[in-house]
């Protein structure tokens, strides 16, 4: 019992920034119909500009994860206005083919710049864990949690209550009408690459200094973005958050009660089951997309 | 003439091809020529998929490394338990059983994949085959007492042929096993033709066109499918096995996302859906990192190959070959 209470306080850590992938991942399809290839490398992305600010420049450890995560933003929206502007109006598979393409350089421009040995991320926190009564968690770990939290809120606030928030969900919804009733798409859709950008790489940011940071490490992360947007729906923002914690649930439980070396395949799994029994996802976007 | 040259012109290519150990017995060119021919009989097989049916299979790695396993543990014998204390033994066979059930395992589990992942189109079906090839690696990685997991597979041996007046030999010299990657290459690439100029490719090319027009005049959509992925998988399959009896190790690394990568580049840029395209980007793409060699860092090669994708997506998005032929058209 106490070690399913601490497979659920791993889970809910883990849940939290595959949630921030999953919500930028899927607010990406929703707006523009593209699938994302390149959101894994955002993340790895994230992570070596912390690395970069905290180690190479001596900058404060939480100033590092907020330039990290403009950074991401800044990536996403070059992206965008270079690649995505002008394929607007071509056909999701093209899309795909280009954003592989992107991914692939910005992989292996990563590990040009920066070699191939995994870095380490110092950070401020304290090294022994915290613990509450059964479970024991690390300082870090936590912030990293509060973070994103406060991240998934605040992108919620942004999406419910400001007037960019109501022009992407009308863009969502129908970009022709959108277009028609004055919401600029083109702006609407390099704010939404650039935001989904930006959360990819704050969740790589939050997370480098846990694990540790290499060029590869966008690999796994990016497909695993995918599982959460699959498991939630594609497309639909509440599923893309309760997939995130349910892959990291399902991760914790399965690796820790079913089999260590097999952890990162059950994510897969679990999409090809989903998809081939329940393609419209666990949450079903009211506007079915794709 | 002319016609009769036209129509000789398809033969002349493989048999200039046959020559090339005879002119030039380079061992290194040799080396580099067979292994882009083993990534071409990829991309030809891909073609399939990608360019005929037009559907985005991102997974087809699978089918190569599945090939690849197969054969060299066919070759290799092995001994596993699989619970309730039973045991599966199989004593070392000969190369080519390995080889036939490279290809049989692969078009079955190309069977299995295309029943679970046609009944979804677009990036969800995109997303199964990817999620597809990681599940493999997993397993490939994982399941150490069969594959040795990232110790991986070694002394495999190498393909054996029996040649005229001197029996059943291994094939160990850099030209036999040249010659004999074309030989595939070229039934590969007969195999393709045949299905796709028969009534099967008909019904693939007009559900490509519009799917909900081809069942409308009732074409069993996903039938045809099944049999396009059944026969890409295979002859991927077959690709896998001369992998592993030529490079003779065969690690998880063989279901990378970068291999399915480098033939999809490879069909893109030749041209999908046209016969000669894989060949031709295969060529193009099978080459490029042995002229890079020395010259620049790896990771380069892969910038360059990413760079080579969203052009030719971007500003050629039929390929070379329908550019050339469009070209020779007009001229």
């Amino acid at each position: 019992m106490d070690q399913a209470l601490q497979h659920l306080v791993n889970g809910t850590v883990l849940g939290g920034t595959y949630a921030l992938l999953g919500i930028g991942l899927t607010l990406i399809f929703g707006v523009m119909r593209v699938v994302n290839f390149t959101h894994g490398e955002l993340y790895a992305f994230g992570a070596y500009m912390t690395y970069a600010f905290v180690s190479l420049l001596g900058v404060n450890f939480f100033a590092a994860l907020a330039l990290a995560t403009l950074c991401g933003v800044a990536l996403g929206a070059l992206i965008e206005l270079v690649l995505l502007r002008s394929m607007r109006k071509a056909d999701i598979d093209s899309v795909m083919l280009v954003m592989i393409g992107a991914s692939l350089v910005l992989q292996n421009g990563e590990m040009w710049a920066w070699g191939g040995v995994a870095k380490l991320v110092p950070n401020p926190f304290n090294g022994s864990p915290l613990v509450f009564g059964p479970v024991s968690v690390l300082p870090l770990r936590l912030f990293v949690l509060v973070v994103s939290a406060a991240l998934l809120l605040g992108f919620w606030l942004m999406l419910d209550r400001t007037r960019a928030g109501v022009a992407m969900r009308a863009t969502f919804q129908d970009p022709e009408t959108a277009a028609l009733m004055g919401v600029r798409i083109g702006w609407v859709n390099t704010a939404t690459f650039a935001i989904g950008s930006g959360l990819a790489a704050a969740a790589g940011a939050l997370l480098g200094p846990v694990f540790m940071v290499s060029p590869t490490m966008g690999d796994l992360v990016g497909l695993k973005a995918f599982a959460i947007v699959i498991l939630g729906g594609l497309g639909s923002l509440p599923g893309a958050t309760l997939g995130g914690f349910a892959l990291g649930f399902v991760e914790e439980y399965a690796g820790g009660y079913l089999s260590t070396e097999y952890r990162d395949a059950f994510g897969f799994l679990l999409i090809i089951l989903v998809l081939a029994l329940k393609p419209q996802g666990l949450v079903p976007a009211k506007e079915r997309i794709g | 003439m002319n016609t009769r040259l036209r129509n000789a012109a398809p033969w002349l290519f493989p048999l200039a091809l046959a020559l090339v150990p005879l002119v030039f017995p380079d061992p290194y060119l040799l080396a580099v020529l067979t292994s882009a021919g083993i990534f071409i009989i990829g991309a030809i097989s891909l073609n399939l998929l990608l360019g005929y049916t037009g559907q985005l299979s991102l997974g087809h790695v699978a089918f190569f490394g599945l090939g690849a396993y197969t054969s060299a543990l066919a070759s290799l014998g092995f001994d596993i338990g699989i619970g309730f204390g039973l045991r599966i033994t199989l004593q070392p066979q000969p190369v080519w059983l390995g080889f036939i059930a490279a290809i049989i395992v692969a078009g079955g589990f190309g069977w299995l994949l295309g029943r679970l992942a046609f009944r979804v189109r677009g990036a969800y079906f995109v997303i199964i085959t990817i999620c597809f090839a990681q599940v493999l690696r997993m397993v490939a990685l994982n399941w150490i007492e069969l594959t040795q997991g990232p110790m991986a597979l070694i002394s495999i041996p190498p393909f054996s042929l029996w040649l005229p007046g001197q029996g059943v030999v291994p094939l160990y010299s850099k030209a036999q096993n040249y010659w004999l990657v074309l030989g595939v290459a070229v039934l590969a690439f007969i195999v393709v033709r045949q299905l796709v100029e028969s009534r099967i490719g008909r019904a693939l090319v007009a559900l490509r066109a519009n799917e909900s027009l081809a069942r409308s005049v009732g074409i069993r959509v996903t039938h045809y499918l099944i049999i396009a992925a059944v026969v890409s998988a295979g002859i991927a399959g077959a690709a896998g096995s001369l992998f592993a009896h030529y490079v003779r190790i065969v690690d998880p690394d063989v279901f990378l996302f970068i291999y399915t990568v480098t033939m999809v580049i490879m069909v893109i840029t030749g041209g999908k859906g046209t016969l000669w395209g894989p060949v031709v980007g295969g060529l193009i793409f099978g080459l490029i990192p042995d002229l890079l060699r020395g010259r620049a860092a790896p990771e380069a090669q892969w910038v360059l190959y990413g760079v080579a994708m969203i052009l030719f997506v971007m500003f050629l998005p039929r390929g070379i070959v329908p550019a050339l032929a469009s070209l020779k058209s007009r001229a």
